[in-house]
């Protein structure tokens, strides 16, 4: 029991309050695993000297996998023998985080077997983490999650682990099927998402409409948003259940809409489609009512990263529109090409969208073969330094043939 | 020349398991067929398919770090009530898929009774998306789980009840890294360094490609030097910005400081295209130090930020489309934060954020 070896007074602090407690659940799993007695000795010796205790990195692994573990040492291993080694396992999730029961318990017996017995539901990128273990049971527990029909996620320059929304699972707004092109993209690439081969890393989001759920545009190399190329679908006795409901449709709805393409007069609702942006603000406000059109499919933006190095970027527009049964074979041959490119022209840790800033966009463009296009600019330059290229110039008189 | 023996049928390169096979039945075959849904109460959400059937979920708030024991709780609560069908959320929460509308009350009175607060649908402020902190990163400047659990502690009310005028997000990254990619949340907590890089002169020639080193500087202020003979490093401490970056290819050079690092407060990012474009967060408060076990200087900001916006903003618009119609300066008023030289950008793109217009308020 944690209560009987370590002591943890600035940590019991926050077993206090309404919100579940972490520091509850590391003490449960050290009734059954010692381990987590000693992370929780030396989380309590980080709140007493506001520093973490980790060393860094550590290149430890499954055989034949560039990546999906995380090596992790105390920096303090003769006061926490239990935490010398202390790596992290990202297990591939299923799409859309859906569980069964039994398949909980597979993973806990695994994990209860070959670690801690702590993990993260979920990571950042979207895998399953088993939190802590040695380096000697890395290859059982990857045995084990095989066998049940697991496999490890990314970490490092390789693709990582795809993720995506509820999509048509539960949701009417997803324009695409998120979880199967999420799921057949992670298939299509196991051999990038294991072996490490790239620059730095690349992720794939599939988001099921502009609502965005997975954060793609912010989050993702390559943001997959679900978007819809026809009328919005509109159920006027629904319209008017709305506004009789309370609804104020001209105040609420009409008012917040970007372009303004919207029209109430107290009866009936007139949409513009032609001027609408796709936004989702009033398809959010009034689900029963409004939905996205029938010609559904996706645009792919490009380039999404956090600030480490040059800066933060969101993704932006690369394909306005690509119907939804073309959208795996689209981004396959897509991928293929900006691979290539930035395999070739990427700096060690230059994610795409540095170097789209490097080269420029247009020069990416060429690379991968795709016309430029008005949606993919928010304006078009306002300066004049303009690299004309030299096939477009007239030769000079006497210069050439 | 010896070899290993290959373990026998060593499995690979599978993928994870598919989707289907842990799909409610009702999920399955009303699968692209959702008609709409609606709020039933605060966490419990009711989609309707175009064949009349009907699936509640009903959300759970979690600290994302779990116990195997609480898994099998989660599990063992699947069972009771929804045929064992479950589902965890982009921003950590989990959710039961239940068929039954009659269940829904046994199961959310025992979800609480857990100590499971039963919200974070609508406008309510969802779970904090969040990293590892000291529980297990080395390049941290804060801890995530603790400074989570004092903020949620204290916005409880706020996760239980959808009474903001639009959702409200909030993410924690623990240093500039951002694995939580918190630069496009309402409000952002994000680890910050103050103190450059303590050279280990002894180990860096060991451990470090000094190339790489000095190329992973966004400044340059990385150049090469020579200590006691051997090739090292030295940094231009004022062209330092605290990026971590080198620290991140070199172990041998620690920011790592505890009086110095901290906490940043940032506001008004989203990801959602809903109305006004995608925007990142920007900075409100650029720096409180850290104060474990609970942060309380970190909790009374956030709240103060939620409430203010709670108070003003008009129906619908997010923490960044309330402070674009009210305008920066009167933001730094009605939240009473002060506005200082470090909320002046200076890097890359600094000048896109100046204002170039003489549209101001007074």
């Amino acid at each position: 029991m944690a209560d009987e070896g370590v002591k943890t007074t600035l940590l019991d602090e926050l077993e206090k309050g309404p919100w579940p407690s972490f520091v509850k659940e590391i003490k449960k799993a050290s009734e059954t695993s010692p381990v987590c007695d000693d992370l929780l000795g030396q989380l309590e010796l980080s709140y007493e000297e506001k520093k973490g205790h980790w060393k860094h990195g550590g290149i430890v692994g499954v055989m034949g996998y560039g990546g999906g573990v995380i090596g992790r040492y105390s920096d303090v291993p003769e006061k926490f023998p239990n935490v010398a080694h202390f790596h992290t396992l990202r297990v591939n999730h299923p799409a859309g985080w859906f569980y069964t029961s039994d398949a909980l318990r597979t993973l806990c017996n695994i994990w209860e077997r070959h670690g801690s017995g702590l993990t993260n539901m979920h990571g950042s990128t979207g895998d399953i983490i088993f939190l802590g273990t040695k380096t000697d049971e890395l290859e059982p527990t990857f045995a084990d999650l095989t066998k049940a029909g697991f496999d490890l996620g990314g970490s490092g320059s390789v693709m990582r682990t795809p993720s995506c929304c509820v999509g048509q699972a539960r949701c009417e707004w997803a324009c695409y099927d998120t979880m199967k092109l999420c799921y057949e993209l992670t298939q299509t690439y196991q051999d990038e998402l294991h072996r490490p081969a790239f620059p730095y890393k690349y992720k794939f989001k599939c988001a099921g409409c502009p609502n965005d759920c997975v954060a793609s545009i912010a989050r993702s190399d390559c943001s997959i948003i679900g978007t819809w190329k026809d009328d919005i679908q509109q159920d006027d006795a629904a319209v008017a259940e709305y506004a009789a409901l309370g609804l104020d449709i001209q105040k609420d709805v009409c008012d917040n809409c970007p372009t303004k393409c919207m029209a109430w007069d107290g009866k009936k609702l007139t949409i513009d489609n032609h001027e609408c942006v796709r936004c989702m603000h009033c398809i959010n406000v009034m689900p029963k009512a409004l939905r996205p059109g029938k010609e559904r499919g996706a645009t792919i933006l490009i380039g999404a990263k956090a600030p480490i190095i040059q800066g933060a970027l969101l993704s932006s527009v690369l394909i306005p529109f690509v119907p939804a049964d073309e959208l795996l074979e689209t981004l396959k041959e897509l991928t293929g090409r900006i691979w290539e490119f930035w395999s070739e022209y990427g700096k060690n840790r230059e994610r795409v969208g540095e170097l789209i800033q490097r080269v420029g966009m247009a020069n990416f463009l060429d690379a991968i073969g795709l016309e430029p296009t008005p949606e993919m600019v928010a304006a078009p330059r306002d300066n004049p330094y303009i690299f004309f290229q030299k096939e477009d110039g007239k030769p000079k008189d006497g210069d050439g043939q | 020349m010896t070899t290993t023996p290959a373990p026998a049928k060593r499995i690979t390169d599978i993928g994870p398991p598919h989707y289907e096979k842990f799909l409610h039945p009702l999920i399955k075959k009303n699968y692209g067929q959702w008609k709409y849904h609606e709020s039933v109460a605060s966490g419990v959400l009711r989609h309707v398919a175009e064949s009349g059937d009907e699936i509640y979920s009903v959300r759970a708030g979690s600290p994302r770090l779990l116990s195997t024991a609480t898994i099998r709780l989660f599990a063992d609560l699947a069972e009771k009530y929804c045929g064992g069908y479950l589902r965890f959320t982009s921003r950590n929460n989990v959710e039961f898929l239940l068929d039954d509308r009659a269940k829904i009350e046994p199961l959310k009175k025992e979800l609480l009774a857990l100590g499971f607060p039963v919200g974070g649908t609508n406008n309510a402020i969802s779970n904090i998306v969040h990293t590892q902190g000291w529980v297990h990163c080395h390049s941290s400047a804060t801890d995530a789980s603790g400074i989570v659990k004092s903020v949620m502690d204290a916005l409880h009310d706020r996760f239980t009840h959808e009474d903001l005028p639009a959702k409200l997000r909030i993410a924690l990254a623990c240093c500039l890294n951002m694995c939580g990619a918190v630069h496009c949340s309402d409000i952002a907590i994000l680890g910050v360094h103050r103190m450059p890089p303590q050279i280990s002169k002894e180990t860096l020639p060991k451990v470090c490609e000094i190339p790489t080193l000095i190329a992973s500087c966004p400044t340059g202020a990385i150049r090469s030097a020579t200590y006691d003979g051997k090739p090292s490093v030295e940094v231009t401490e004022e062209q330092c910005m605290f990026c971590a970056n080198c620290y991140t290819v070199c172990p041998a050079m620690p920011l790592n400081d505890p009086e110095n690092d901290g906490i940043s407060i940032w506001v008004g990012g989203k990801v959602s295209n809903a109305r006004s474009a995608p925007k990142f967060s920007k900075l409100a408060i650029p720096f409180i130090p850290n104060n474990p076990p609970r942060w309380p200087e970190v909790v009374d900001a956030v709240v103060n930020i939620v409430n203010v916006y709670a108070k003003h903003a008009r129906k619908y618009q997010r923490m960044g489309e309330w402070i674009e119609r009210i305008g920066w300066p009167r933001f730094f008023e009605l939240t009473g934060i002060p506005f200082t030289r470090y909320h002046i950008d200076d890097f890359r793109y600094a000048g896109t954020t100046y204002a170039r217009s003489t549209h101001i308020r007074f």
